[in-house]
């Protein structure tokens, strides 16, 4: 397969799969790399500059926040929240969505018809309207935060495993499984699934991606995950009163997220080029 | 054609009163809500009164009976917090919230549909990659992020734009863009897809070879094919842009819908909650409807479906 695979599509394959693989080991290391504990108050070192702007302190090279935490040790333990926070949901919707999808789309008929009806219901509720009224009347907590994220980024694995089960669904080998005896679970799980997973992990990476860029809004608007845990999108509202005159706090927990969620809808783009190129011999 | 209406209306239905019981029982399925409006310092017998007043004692489906029954004489409920019918407060607020719903469709629209022609012509190439680099980064932009970052150098730093508040039309230019930002990557690279599509097509071919310049063939031929799920997007991401409005308004403190969304959720004003829920779903319904209806009566296979 690999062979048929454009330059560009290669490129994104590794640029995007390096910079979410260093994330990720960035994050499982925070408590041994991070030069600081990212609780810890120190109210005397205050809001210092970053190692490239005058008046910064030896041993916080990105600074420190309002309450004088280490802001590269607060980033690093940031990346554990959106990544933990991004895979929790991810599962969790995945779950859903295929789950409905492959009902739908392996069924047909009035439960197809069901299946539709809730999808729709589903995109005509306002998203972020729902998730920040459900965690106001819940309570933050990282929790709260996975669980309603999950029940509500499920439409598009829902769709997408809708389509690609109808597409399967008539093909020999399900056939063949089915005039073997095999039950409609085995025929599921073991002969629909492993042939629409390719399409399902590519939704992944978009969700993903939304669901990381989620969680940072309802953190910055304080509807997500509390203080003093450190969320990039909490970090950004912390500093908000400072970003004026020093940008940097802002800019700082802004850039990790932006990159994170470049990365990996680059990834994603390479992914969806793979998966193509495959279908198209 | 009849029945494919019928058939759309039947589901709009549907979705319709599946919509207004999911935003009834958003408020009242998680935790006490006589708790919260009574307030910290509230007796148990406040919270009972609270109960009492506002019909919390009451069965749950008797409960929604009657909220519905108000719904459909046009009354959703009074604020408590502003002590004034929800209807007024939502009429007066959502005209903010549509002009700069407005304002940031017509900027995804403007960037995103020529990105995505551009695209498409140079197909492979490299302004190709490079637009869709853009998209990439349009994508990855966190909104608020976005939105800070324009206030700092776009508002404070080079003085161009008002960074909060609606003195006159200046104010909605920052957070029309931001609101486009996140929607000009999806137009683009639906734009773009049609647009290769129709580009390989064979009356694209013949228009060509009929001698029809270029621009008219691009413009007239192959543009007015791969316009129409732009269309039916287009209103799906107006719809989206409504929603987001509420992270946005808090920002950039305008006065809308979203705003008093944002209010009302943090001061538990559940009754506006609930409408302004219902109203952007009831919104979004009636864009998908109008934009599946007006796709039919253009293209007859639609119909089928």
């Amino acid at each position: 397969m690999s062979g048929r695979l454009t330059p560009s599509a290669k490129a994104a394959l590794v640029i995007g799969g390096s910079v979410l693989g260093a994330t990720v080991l960035l994050a499982l290391l925070a408590p041994w790399i991070a030069p600081h504990d990212p609780f810890l108050q120190n109210l005397d070192q205050r809001l210092a500059p970053p190692f490239w702007a005058e008046g910064s302190l030896s041993g916080h090279p990105l600074g420190t926040d309002q309450l004088g935490r280490d802001y590269l040790s607060r980033l690093l333990y940031g990346a554990r929240i959106s990544l933990l926070i991004g895979a929790v949901t991810v599962i969790l919707s995945g779950m859903i969505g295929v789950g409905l999808g492959m009902a739908g789309g392996y069924a047909g008929g009035w439960l197809d018809d069901a299946v539709m009806i809730v999808v729709t219901c589903r995109l005509s509720i306002p998203l972020i309207l729902v998730a920040l009224t459900v965690v106001a009347l819940t309570g933050t907590s990282l929790v709260v935060v996975m669980l309603t994220l999950g029940l509500l980024l499920w439409e598009r694995f829902a769709v997408v495993a809708r389509t690609t089960t109808m597409q399967v669904r008539h093909r020999e080998f399900i056939e063949a499984a089915r005039l073997c005896g095999a039950s409609l679970p085995h025929i599921l799980l073991r002969e629909v699934l492993p042939n629409i997973l390719p399409h399902l992990v590519v939704v992944m990476t978009l969700e993903l991606a939304i669901a990381i860029l989620l969680e940072a809004a309802l953190s910055f608007l304080g509807l997500g995950v509390p203080p003093p845990l450190p969320s990039w999108g909490l970090m950004i509202a912390e500093a908000r009163d400072q970003m004026f005159f020093m940008p940097w706090v802002i800019t700082i927990p802004g850039v990790a997220l932006f990159t994170l969620v470049l990365a990996i809808n680059i990834l994603g783009d390479g992914l969806r080029d793979l998966v193509a190129g495959g279908h198209a011999r | 054609m009849i029945r494919f209406i019928l058939r759309r209306l039947v589901l709009a239905f549907a979705v319709f009163l599946i919509v207004v019981t999911v935003s009834f029982l958003l408020t009242r399925l998680s935790g006490d809500l006589a708790v919260s409006i009574a307030g910290p310092n509230a007796t148990a017998e406040d919270v009972a009164t609270v109960r009492a007043r506002y019909g919390f004692d009451r069965p749950l489906p008797v409960q929604f009976a009657v909220w519905f029954g108000n719904l459909l004489h046009g009354d959703l409920g009074t604020s408590y917090l502003y002590r004034e019918p929800v209807a007024d407060l939502l009429a007066k607020r959502l005209p903010v919230t549509l002009t700069l719903g407005a304002v940031g469709l017509v900027l995804a629209v403007l960037v995103g549909v020529p990105l995505g022609i551009a695209a498409a012509v140079a197909n492979g190439s490299v302004w190709d990659r490079l637009i869709g680099l853009v998209g990439l980064v349009g994508q990855a932009m966190p909104s608020f992020w976005l939105a800070l970052l324009m206030m700092i150098w776009v508002g404070v730093y080079w003085q161009l734009l008002p960074i909060s508040g609606l003195d006159d039309w200046q104010g909605y230019v920052m957070p029309g863009i931001v609101l486009a930002a996140s929607s000009v990557p999806v137009l683009m690279r639906l734009t773009r897809a049609g647009m290769v599509e129709a580009l390989a097509s064979d009356y694209v071919r013949t228009a060509r070879a009929k001698g029809l310049s270029w621009a008219s063939v691009l413009l007239k031929h192959a543009l007015r094919n791969a316009a129409m799920p732009v269309v039916t997007v287009a209103a799906v991401q107006f719809g989206f842009m409504l929603g987001g409005s509420v992270v946005i308004e808090s920002i950039f403190a305008l006065h809308g819908m979203g705003f008093l969304a944002w209010e009302a959720i943090s001061k538990g004003d559940f009754a506006v909650v609930q409408a302004v829920v219902l109203l952007l779903a009831t919104i979004f319904i009636l864009l998908t409807l109008i934009a599946d209806l007006l796709n039919a009566l253009i293209d007859p296979r639609l119909r089928i479906a």
